[in-house]
């Protein structure tokens, strides 16, 4: 299984029934593909659906649904449009359970910077600075390291999305929740040490006793 | 009742420097037909306000590479590498903005609002040079309204008072422009004939829009 396809099946695990979930383009969007069947929950674009659906075949495309990637997407049964005012109330106003989003760097703090490079990536914060400052929960998605370079890191180096504490970071190697005392480190992937973990962190990880490995299919 | 214009004859109306809010969300819902005919005009030396500038060759892209934008206010350039060009070469001003920030600032103009206060942006590079007001022990940004000289909206059909009704997730910032611009320009698919909408479809009432562009076919 690749990286990507680990992330997005344990971050599934987080979505309960009926709840308002918005994936962010990229890795975060997989995670769709691994919600059990008999889960129902409404996926927000906030380009301006809930109900969400996947891709259409092709030639039934309609030029005017999309998610916020500009990918052709479908509408749900029981779907609803909605303009950008309304998508980012329910995005600021606690309505939205749920964002899922990549990341560059996560801290201590949890505090998440996902959204430029100064010098080398400056694409614009489009929605992910109100995603994180007001969805009810922030799980990041994310590869433990880049090519190497630590990612989880004691302080983030680069800009802030928001100064709140995300709830779960998920990556190919462990699941981590940020919390009051500091990130604690709460699976591993089957057959990873806790100690490759921590040599893979540039923050320093609380080991509350054995930590379980992920469940996965 | 409004006459419908060739979209040529609405370009004329659009001067050299002007502010100009433009619906869509990389390109889904903006007026292209209007933008062809702006391009071809050669309009110069505008102020875009627009959620992105699409992509090369898209939608307010066309206006992008076409040199008419002097400034830029938007919430993510990330998938036009022509705007980021043109951003680090200094020749067009951008200003970044969260998106949900950005549709909310065009409302409080549309709306005759002094600003919002919101908390997304705090503790990050968004909060320079603004005011930070604590309401009941939180603090929120306030981020000013923001008005134009035109709207140029794209929505499904319109009737001949301007009545619009938007598809999909072509609203986006389209309804919320309607109130902000001082001139509003509507480029429907479809024009039906007064009273074929709803009133329960009309999203923007026809007492807003100025002039109706001609249908498309």
């Amino acid at each position: 299984m690749e990286d990507k396809d680990i992330i997005a099946q344990r971050i599934a695990q987080e979505i309960k029934p009926d709840m308002l979930v918005n994936l962010g383009i990229g890795l975060p969007s997989l995670v769709a593909n691994y919600l059990p069947k008999d889960v129902h929950v409404f996926f927000q674009a906030e380009n301006g659906v809930v109900g969400l659906g996947p891709r259409p075949p092709e030639g039934m495309e309609d030029e005017d649904l999309t998610d916020a990637g500009g990918g052709f997407v479908t509408a749900m049964p029981g779907a609803a449009s909605i303009d950008s005012a309304m998508s980012f109330a329910l995005i600021r106003g606690g309505h939205l359970d749920m964002t899922v989003l990549g990341g560059l760097q996560v801290d201590e703090r949890g505090y998440l910077a996902n959204w430029m490079v100064p010098g080398k990536m400056v694409p614009g914060m489009g929605g992910a600075m109100d995603l994180v400052a007001g969805a009810k929960s922030v799980i990041v998605g994310m590869v433990h390291t880049a090519k190497g370079a630590h990612k989880i890191v004691p302080e983030c180096t680069l800009p802030l999305t928001a100064t709140r504490r995300v709830t779960l970071i998920v990556t190919e190697m462990a699941v981590i929740e940020p919390t009051e005392r500091g990130l604690v480190l709460k699976e591993r992937f089957p057959g990873v040490s806790v100690e490759d973990i921590m040599k893979a962190t540039g923050a320093s990880l609380i080991i509350d006793g054995d930590v379980p490995e992920m469940k996965l299919n | 009742m409004k006459t419908a214009l060739s979209a040529e004859a609405a370009a004329a109306l659009i001067p050299d420097g002007a502010v100009c809010l433009i619906g869509g969300f990389m390109g889904v819902g903006s007026p292209h037909r209007l933008i062809d005919a702006m391009v071809k005009r050669g309009v110069k030396n505008l102020t875009v306000v627009a959620n992105d500038t699409a992509m090369p060759g898209k939608g307010i892209g066309k206006l992008i590479t076409a040199g008419a934008v002097s400034k830029l206010i938007a919430s993510h350039i990330g998938l036009n590498p022509e705007t980021q060009k043109k951003m680090i070469s200094g020749e067009i001003q951008v200003e970044l903005a969260p998106q949900g920030t950005l549709i909310e600032r065009i409302r409080a103009g549309g709306a005759g609002l002094g600003g919002v206060l919101t908390a997304t942006g705090i503790g990050t590079v968004v909060e320079k040079g603004k005011q930070i007001v604590e309401v009941d022990g939180k603090p929120y940004l306030l981020e000013k309204p923001i008005k134009g000289d035109f709207a140029l909206l794209g929505c499904k059909q319109a009737d001949y008072y301007g009545n619009l009704e938007y598809s999909l997730t072509a609203h986006n910032f389209n309804p919320i422009m309607a109130l902000a611009g001082a001139i509003v320009i509507a480029e429907p698919h479809h024009i039906v004939p007064v009273g074929v909408i709803s009133p329960d479809d009309v999203k923007t009432p026809g007492v807003l829009v100025t002039h109706l562009l001609e249908r498309a076919i």
